[in-house]
């Protein structure tokens, strides 16, 4: 039992690092800024499913982390939207390549 | 025989600290100085007095009038209670006070320590005084004058370097006082900074004496280096066991201390300054640079008397250097129109005269003159000042043409071809230079006669025939300078306004108020006793023959004890024979004859007033113009100086450094210029880089 | 063996969840297949003994966050794909190489790599142990309320702070000379 939950760790932990890909590679290609957002999301999700697995060999300590995560990912996820619904308004558009507003 | 009092005092300075060695002297000496810190105390005190007054009370004169000259009598009151202390005490060896530690660093310890004995008093005796005098007149000197508070504070301050000088127990201490007299010189020589002659003047003796400090500077590094110790009681007790009789090292030691005399003596050649730091007020010449600072050269071979009596090599080039600068400075004096200018060339030559009796080993003879020539030289400085000061408010006090208008037109109150005749205005004044006079020129039984026989005997009697000429030849030239200016000032027929103005003349010209003759009058006394000091056995005219000698023999015996040990001893082998008694002849008849010759030459003077005179031409011509000593530096030195530094500033500086610089400046705009590049204010960009970021740290733990 | 087919299931479902959000050009569509995602990921999670973790993972982020995305779209009538919004070839190449490079250290970090670390243990048997004792959602909360107190109260300061700016960023703005007059 424990060298299948050992594997499915792994196949877990292989998973955390392809989804966490995935989200880089749309953070880096889509210029929508809300698929970023998502794909931020993504990554965050990726990170957690990496903690729960390896919480299963230190501790409890690795859920309470995802907990905390999801804590700030929903804070993140309030005040990022408000910040794209704000830029909205000024641009109508949530294209990345036209935010050039962070320089003085 | 000497070498008992250094061994007395010897292991105590050497084992124990200065407190210490101040009890155990003070019990075998019967000794105790009284209120020690009070001599130096009051003259700050009252520098600092003045020195808060001159921003306070700018336009008050009585408080600074009361506070300069008390501080100087009664530091002048300690002095002569220590003095007095002293005389009745058997003194050997020297009474140390220390007041607190200064330097502590490692095995080094200097403190501020003030040593006593019969050098120090000798000359504490000197400077306050004369200083006190000196302070004195200067209430009726600078009375008109917008600086009278800074003026005081500055002479006050001056005071207190030079005591600290005399009574420093240690070298460093010494060479504070020494920096300190400098400095006050540098303030007092630019006294009237609004002149930029004067200023330059100023400069130009703080530059020259800094070439001198640096040989005492490293002097005194070599010092340390031999002794371990900067202490002159220690140092001198441990001379002779430590360095070797004529060697390098001493050689060394004593030529850098000389160099650092030449500078502070003005002897050649660095006496450049002395002449032009007589832009100063007029008794600062007299304190500073005749009576007290410029011989402080004189009291420090006296002080390290037995580093030199190691050192045969550093004693010829003392005496042949002192008796240079007495010949040589005395031939330019012959020449000058300005009073104060011959005043100064005549200080250089008895100076020279200083150098050349410690320089044979007659160090009693040297400390000697260094006291006569204190009196007579402040008297003779006083009464051209007296002189100065009645010409000048002549001129001044206006006669239509407005203020001062008749001094542009006519120029220079200093110059001696602006006076003559002033016998009848100015009597006392007269008379008081005249005696002045005739004690530098060495009549008997005047101060001068006395001191400087001594060291022209001296240098025959030691085995220096040359020296001895030098010497006499010196004699005579200052006998007919001084009688030239006399001539020049007091005589004939008075040129202040121009020829026929000798009604103006007698209208205008005034002997000077009380407070200004009344110290001349005291030092006219003591130009005239202060030879009765130490007259010779040979002419035992009073019972307190050789006194002087007597008295500075505890401080001088070692010294003189290594001389002997080394076949230097006192012996009559001058080309003109004789003994002691022919000696004096020979030398009273040239200073009779030398007076009485000039006068009668001299009389009526020659020549017109400044503004008509022809400049000189041939030989008098040389030494009208100082034998072109400062155009010779200002070509071998000054020039290639200014030249190199150009360069440096040119090349170093505009290329180099500021180059740099710049370099520097625009380095950091082209690295900022390229960060802001970075700074898109792109939100794709800064993805990128956080990604980038991210990946390195990764990679990092991996 | 069920347990293990079903991991397994989510694993690749989860993948191709992915794969699918970051290619569509409808925003709205992409929030559907990152909302399947969120249920694979929540699978994921049971299989490994996180219950409760699995449980929130499905309420807030499949639930609350992306009703939130859906939210916004609907807003800002964003839900229609009618631009190209693919970075050019520039962008893909280093878009992707930095990709790679994030592969290739993920895994070689978690797998153990040239220094052969050891692979993860993974031993789930205690956890269930506790889980079986304490209750799934005692597991988490026991800790969280005791070790984790202050941080968990900070969390809270977190959340509300961030209400506040929500609320204030997200505030419509009634007319530029009125606003300058605030």
């Amino acid at each position: 039992m424990a060298g299948a939950l050992g594997l499915n760790g792994l196949i877990a932990l292989f998973v955390s690092a392809i989804l966490f890909t995935i989200g880089v590679i749309g953070v880096l290609l889509r210029r929508n800024a809300i698929i970023v957002f998502m794909c931020i999301e993504l990554m965050l999700n990726a990170a957690n499913l990496s903690l729960v697995a390896f919480s299963r060999m230190h501790g409890i300590e690795g859920q309470i982390f995802v907990f905390f995560v999801m804590a700030v990912a929903a804070a993140e996820a309030a005040v990022g939207l408000a910040i794209i619904i704000a830029i909205f308004r000024h641009y109508e558009v949530v294209d990345l390549d036209r935010f050039r507003l962070l320089k003085w | 025989m000497s070498l008992g009092a250094v061994a007395a005092a010897g292991p105590g300075a050497l084992s124990a600290g200065a407190a210490a060695l101040a009890g155990q002297e003070g019990a075998a000496g019967g000794f105790q100085p009284v209120l020690p810190w009070l001599i130096l105390a009051l003259p700050l005190l009252g520098a600092a007095v003045n020195g808060v007054g001159a921003f306070l009370w700018r336009d008050d004169k009585r408080i600074p009038t009361i506070v300069g000259p008390a501080a100087l009598l009664g530091s002048f009151a300690v002095v002569l209670a220590n003095f007095i202390a002293m005389s009745g005490a058997d003194l050997h060896g020297a009474e140390v006070v220390g007041l607190w530690n200064w330097i502590v660093s490692g095995d080094l310890r200097i403190g501020v320590d003030l040593q006593f004995d019969q050098l120090s008093m000798l000359m504490c005796m000197i400077v306050t005084g004369v200083g006190s005098l000196i302070h004195i007149y200067s209430v009726g000197y600078m009375r008109d004058d917008p600086g009278y508070s800074r003026y005081f504070s500055y002479l006050n301050l001056f005071v207190f370097f030079m005591l600290v000088l005399v009574l420093g127990a240690s070298f460093p201490l010494m060479f504070v006082g020494w920096e300190g007299v400098g400095l006050c010189s540098y303030l007092l020589i630019g006294f009237w900074y609004e002149n930029r002659d004067y200023a330059n003047a100023g400069k130009k003796a703080f530059i020259m004496n800094r070439i001198g400090d640096a040989g005492f500077l490293v002097a005194m590094f070599l010092v340390f280096m031999a002794f371990g110790t900067l202490d002159f009681i220690p140092v001198l007790a441990a001379a002779e066991g430590t360095l070797a009789y004529g060697g390098a090292l001493v050689t060394g030691i004593t030529l850098l201390l000389f160099l650092g005399c030449t500078g502070k003596s003005a002897q050649i050649p660095l006496h450049t300054w002395l002449p032009d730091a007589m832009a100063g007020p007029t008794p600062v010449s007299a304190l500073i640079h005749a009576a007290t600072m410029v011989t402080a050269g004189v009291y420090l071979i006296a002080r390290t008397s037995v580093l030199f009596a190691l050192s045969p090599v550093a004693q010829g080039v003392v005496a042949a250097v002192g008796a240079g600068t007495a010949l040589f400075a005395a031939s330019i004096a012959i020449r000058q129109y300005d009073i104060k200018k011959v005043l100064a060339y005549s200080t250089i030559s008895q100076l020279g005269y200083m150098f050349l009796a410690v320089g044979v080993g007659a160090f009693t003879a040297g400390v000697f003159h260094l006291m006569t020539h204190a009196f007579f030289k402040a008297l003779l400085f006083l009464g051209a000042g007296a002189v100065i000061h009645a010409v000048h408010h002549a001129w001044a006090h206006g006669d239509g043409r407005g203020d001062g208008g008749y001094e542009d037109a006519h120029g220079d109150p200093n110059d001696m071809r602006n006076h003559g005749g002033l016998r009848k205005f100015m009597p006392r004044t007269f008379v008081f230079m005249w005696i002045a006079t005739l004690a530098i020129a060495g009549v008997p039984p005047l101060a001068g006669f006395f001191s400087k026989d001594e060291i022209i005997w001296y240098s025959g009697a030691y085995g220096y025939p040359i020296l001895w000429g030098v010497a006499l030849a010196t004699a005579l030239l200052t006998a007919v300078y001084m009688a030239r200016l006399m001539v020049m000032t007091f005589h004939g027929a008075n040129r202040t306004f121009g020829h026929g103005g000798g009604a103006e003349a007698g209208r205008k010209l005034h002997e000077v108020p009380a407070v200004m003759w009344a110290p001349l009058a005291v030092l006219a006394v003591l130009s005239v006793v202060g030879g009765w000091a130490n007259i010779p056995e040979a002419l035992p005219l009073l019972p307190t023959f050789e006194w002087l000698h007597h008295w500075l023999e505890p401080v001088f015996a070692p010294a003189i004890a290594v001389k002997e040990a080394h076949g230097f001893a006192p012996e009559y082998r001058a080309p003109v024979g004789g003994g002691a008694g022919a000696r004096a002849v020979i030398s009273a008849a040239i200073a009779i004859a030398a007076v009485g010759g000039a006068v009668g030459v001299l009389s009526p003077p020659p020549g017109p007033p400044a503004v008509e005179a022809v400049a000189p031409t041939g030989f008098a011509r040389v030494l009208h113009d100082k034998w072109y000593v400062d155009e010779l530096y200002d070509r071998a030195i000054v020039r290639p100086s200014l030249a190199l530094w150009r360069a440096c500033w040119r090349i170093v500086d505009a290329g180099l450094i500021d180059g740099a610089v710049n370099g520097a400046g625009r380095a950091a705009r082209l690295l900022g210029w390229a960060g802001g590049q970075l700074q898109t204010g792109r939100v794709t960009t800064y993805l990128v880089a956080f990604m980038l970021g991210a990946l390195l740290v990764l990679g990092v733990l991996s | 063996m069920i347990q293990d087919f079903l991991f397994q299931a989510f694993a690749a479902g989860s993948i191709l969840g992915a794969v699918i959000m970051v290619t569509r050009r409808n925003p709205v569509s992409a929030v559907i297949f990152l909302v399947g995602v969120f249920f694979a990921t929540s699978g994921m999670f049971l299989m490994l003994d996180a219950h409760y973790i699995a449980a929130i993972n499905v309420i807030l982020y499949g639930g609350a966050i992306m009703v939130l995305f859906l939210f916004v779209l609907m807003l800002l009538n964003l839900g229609h794909a009618d631009w190209r919004d693919l970075r050019g070839p520039v962008g893909g190449l280093i878009g992707g190489s930095i990709s790679i490079a994030f592969l290739g250290v993920l895994t070689r970090l978690f797998v153990g790599g040239t220094d052969a670390r050891p692979v993860v243990e993974l031993a789930g048997s205690a956890l269930r142990e506790a889980a079986a004792e304490q209750g799934v959602v005692g597991v988490v909360a026991r800790p969280l309320f005791t070790e984790y107190t202050i941080v968990l109260e900070v969390t809270g300061v977190l959340l509300l702070v961030s209400m506040v700016g929500t609320i204030l960023l997200a505030r419509r703005e009634r007319g530029v000379g009125e606003r300058e007059r605030t």
